[in-house]
């Protein structure tokens, strides 16, 4: 579906009407990326983040089956392997480093991308369904990069894959049968780790399909922007291509000068110097963490340190999958009529001084040693993380009185719109 | 009804781990953290100046070919370098004949063409570095029991891996009094050696660069202490990541490539949007 | 960068003189993109290449002394076999004896030996029709009608300078590059 005032796609040359006829594969790019998709005339430079995921998606892929190529799922050469890609593949190096930093600028632009969706309220109706899907490929995401640092087969790869499966013990009466199942084996081994290939290949596809159903979900009410608003008019938007392929192409060129910073001159920056020692099953680590954009649900996970009814293990278990479950529930439970945080004062103060404060709190407390005072510095985020969305959220959207909308996007834009004159329903909606 | 649950949820969580942080802020409050010798000894490492530092840094290849003297020399003893191949020396100045006399210098593992048993014979250029030990049972045994690590990774397998090391190669020293007084109970154990650069105080690697002159260099430089193991430590940054000068070059006309093209991007983006001209912006 | 460039169809709001610059802007924009795109597949394309390891096993040195004459080894040379055959004076005599417009593929048996070593048969063996390997290197193994090698895939006859005389095969079996090192050391490759 679109807007009435599309632009439709009319072939000129015989061979595209021909195509268009058989398989309208550039009708569906036209509609969904080119001059066919009406977009809000007035996104911001948060908005270049989903473009960015999907390029990232790419990169991932491409570099991922080109390593692949060159890798051996065997714990007894994986170490060797990554060496070898390192020190005798053509360009090895340069893929393994534009791979493994590829990770990091993956997760980077995804939770840009979320917390976007958080301040702009894009989970709520009629966005809910794209809201879910990005849920799960974020959850996806999370397994394929967790199974992915297992791969080099270092100690931190071995020792994540033991902590993180270690996990599953923690359910009653069958977690331990679990673990052994998911390991294929009491510890770590070849069982696990070729399964963990098999399932790192696969899972990016998946990842890739789910991608096409929340690009999909959003094409019907069409995209979100910062004033939640919604589409009134033609005035209102302005055609994808070439206004949004500009701007994301401009985007894209700045990311890539940090991506690639990153991958010539800091490539180890955001790893870890145990991962360059091959996996030993006799000797942990001084201190396990997970890469850096784990770190804040690792966080929460640690922070459960006192048994109450249920073992602590298990708390910290069910907090950090509650953590991000709860996302699912966001468009429920936050109620407000208002979307933008621009128009929401009190939303905006929690936004800002609470949520944003707790998430880097818990990122770094994640990444530290698990000692005082960062395990009780990690206990206050992680209460107020749940207060935030449990709690302050469906609270604040009934007693917050918003601040008034402008009629349209056009308005929010150019100042005044005609049609709030001409038009009866001068009353804003939403 | 979502809302109900979920802030009787929240609450739970918020309650539960506030419950934990009450716990964990008494025993925090009350109890006393023992103060360990680790922590009050135990030095970060030094800096160091290495010609391959920086984004622009290259190898210095003579002084890669010392160090390269200075592992096989004192290292090898027991330090195996298993991702090495002797053909990889061509990379550090040596010539294609040079490193075929290197390598046959070496012994490695074989086969007996008539017997089919192991045996021995001289490298050859594709062969790896051979290990000083069979297998880690020889070398614990050989050491008592502490297992030397291999060395083509360990300036990247240590944080702050070419400082560590060489700190390390220069920190040994007498335990002090200081130390003794505090914590007598921390004493060097026996087949340990002080070295505050180490994590634990006590390492089991006895000190390898022990006098000035230790190796003779072929360029004729003087082998003083700091000098061997700036060396040994430059060479091993270039095992680590022998391709570390290419990347560096690689990205200098990659990022130069990549800000003109987004500075064009740039131009061209205000130049598509310099039609819709908003007589006010909003964001 | 592949996004910028999108599907071109020029957008013809603003006419006049603006025009020009701004066609040449975006122009350059997309081209940028385009040549940025172009350069991502050299790393993409050359890692599929021979790596390192590889190419540094591109030589294979072999020792000739224990090899008597009349008899022949097969060593490995890229991960393919080689054969050397030490031919006896009969052998040679043979090969010689044969006139040369009368093969498939017109070879001497000294174009095919080094000078000074005409006894020295160095060839790959793979054999040039579907690439199996020859019989006739090791002990006892059928030599063909001609007395050199004999490929049962297909039954190709390669006689006592590895030419071939019958079967399917197109040309003699390869000579691999090599040099004698000493008397008895040769280097393929």
């Amino acid at each position: 579906m679109s807007f009435p005032w599309a632009k439709h796609y009319e072939p000129k040359a015989p061979l595209m009407r021909w195509l268009d006829e058989k398989l309208p594969l550039p009708r569906l790019v036209y509609n969904s990326i080119g001059a066919g998709y009406p977009v809000p005339r007035n996104l911001n430079y948060a908005w270049n983040f989903g473009v960015l995921a999907g390029f990232c998606l790419v990169l991932q892929i491409v570099t991922g089956v080109i390593l692949a190529m060159h890798y051996a799922a065997n714990a007894g050469v994986a170490f060797d392997s990554v060496e070898h890609i390192m020190r005798d593949v053509n360009w090895g190096w340069l893929l393994r480093y534009a791979h493994a930093n590829g990770a990091s600028f993956f997760f980077v632009v995804i939770y840009i991308h979320i917390f976007r969706g958080f301040f702009y309220s894009s989970y709520k109706a009629p966005r809910e369904m794209v809201w879910l899907l990005g849920v799960v490929i974020f959850l996806l995401m999370m397994a394929t990069a967790f199974m992915g640092y297992v791969l080099p087969w270092g100690q931190m790869s071995f020792w994540g894959a033991k902590v993180i499966t270690g996990l599953f013990g923690a359910i009653p009466l069958v977690g331990e049968s679990i673990q052994v199942w998911l390991l294929g084996g009491y510890a770590p081994d070849n069982a696990a780790l070729n399964r963990f290939f098999s399932l790192h290949f696969l899972l990016p596809f998946v990842i890739a399909g789910v991608v096409i159903l929340h690009i999909w979900a959003l094409h019907i009410p069409g995209s979100s922007n910062p004033t939640g608003v919604e589409v009134k008019s033609e005035s209102d938007t302005i055609p994808f291509h070439p206004y949004y392929t500009a701007k994301d192409g401009f985007g894209l060129g700045v990311a890539l000068i940090l991506y690639f910073t990153f991958v010539f001159y800091l490539p180890n920056a955001l790893g870890h110097a145990d991962n360059y020692i091959p996996a030993n099953p006799l000797s942990t680590p001084a201190h396990i963490v997970p890469e850096w954009y784990f770190w804040p649900f690792y966080a929460i996970l640690r922070a459960f340190t006192a048994d109450f009814i249920l073992p602590a293990k298990l708390w910290g278990v069910l907090a950090m999958f509650a953590a991000i479950l709860v996302w699912f529930f966001l468009p429920w439970l936050d109620k407000s009529p208002v979307r933008s945080g621009h128009y929401r004062p009190l939303f905006r103060k929690f936004f800002w001084f609470g949520l944003i404060p707790a998430m880097l709190v818990l990122f770094y407390c994640g990444g530290a040693a698990a000692e005082e005072p960062y395990v009780m510095i990690s206990q206050i985020a992680t209460a107020y993380y749940f207060l935030h969305f449990l709690v302050i959220l469906p609270i604040i959207s009934s007693i917050e009185k918003p601040e008034p909308l402008p009629f349209s996007i056009t308005e929010a834009v150019l100042g005044t719109d005609t049609q709030a004159v001409l038009s009866d329903n001068t009353t804003p909606a939403n | 009804m979502t809302r109900l649950i979920g802030i009787l949820v929240g609450l739970g969580f918020t309650f539960v781990v506030l419950l934990a942080f009450v716990m964990g802020a008494f025993t925090w409050a009350t109890e006393e953290v023992a103060e360990t010798a680790e922590h009050a000894f135990h030095k970060p490492a030094e800096p160091l100046k290495l010609a391959s530092n920086g984004p622009f840094g290259k190898f210095d290849r003579q002084q890669l070919q010392r160090g390269y003297q200075v592992y096989k020399e004192v290292c090898a003893a027991c330090h195996s370098m298993h991702l090495l191949s002797f053909r990889n020396l061509t990379e550090i100045g040596y010539s294609e004949a040079q490193v075929k006399a290197e390598a046959a210098s070496w012994t490695v593992p074989g086969i007996d063409p008539n017997t089919g048993e192991a045996n021995t014979r001289p490298g050859i250029p594709t062969d790896r570095f051979p290990s000083p030990y069979p297998n880690e049972t020889a070398a614990r045994a050989a050491n008592n029991n502490a297992n030397p690590p291999d060395l083509s990774l360990i300036t990247k397998a240590r944080p702050h891996g070419p400082e560590y090391l060489h700190s390390l190669l220069t920190g040994y020293q007498e335990q002090p009094a200081e130390l003794l007084e505090k914590f007598p109970e921390a004493k060097t154990g026996v087949g340990l050696y002080y070295n505050p650069y180490f994590a634990n105080l006590n390492i089991a690697m006895p000190p390898p660069l022990s006098t000035d002159g230790q190796v003779t260099y072929a360029d004729g430089t003087e082998a003083t202490i700091n000098q061997m193991s700036t060396d040994v430590t430059a060479f091993l940054v270039w095992t680590a990541e022998p391709t570390l000068e290419k990347r560096n070059q690689t990205g200098w006309p990659v990022l130069g490539f990549l800000i003109f093209a987004t500075v064009l991007a740039w131009f061209a983006k205000k130049q598509v949007w310099a039609d819709l001209k908003p007589r006010k912006q909003k964001t | 960068m592949a996004t910028t460039t999108g599907t071109a169809e020029p957008e013809a709001l603003a006419e006049g003189e603006g025009v020009r610059r701004r066609d040449f802007i975006n122009i350059a924009a997309v081209s940028a993109a385009g040549i940025g795109g172009v350069a991502t597949l050299v790393p993409l394309i050359s890692q599929m290449a021979p790596s390192k390891d590889v190419l540094a096993e591109s030589t294979t040195e072999l020792d000739l002394s224990a090899i008597e004459p009349g008899q022949a080894i097969k060593a490995v040379f890229r991960k393919q076999p080689v054969f050397v055959r030490n031919l006896t004076p009969k052998e040679i005599q043979e090969a010689n004896a044969v006139p040369v417009s009368s093969l498939r593929d017109p070879q001497t048996l000294a174009e095919r030996t080094k000078e000074g070593h005409e006894n020295w048969l160095v060839t790959m063996g793979v054999c040039t029709h579907l690439g199996c390997v020859p019989l006739g290197a090791g002990e006892g193994e059928n030599r063909g009608e001609f007395g050199g090698y004999f490929c049962p895939c297909h039954g190709s006859h390669y006689d006592t300078a590895a030419r071939i005389r019958k079967g399917p095969a197109p040309t003699n079996l390869v000579v691999p590059d090599y040099t004698f090192n000493s008397d008895t050391v040769i280097v393929i490759g």
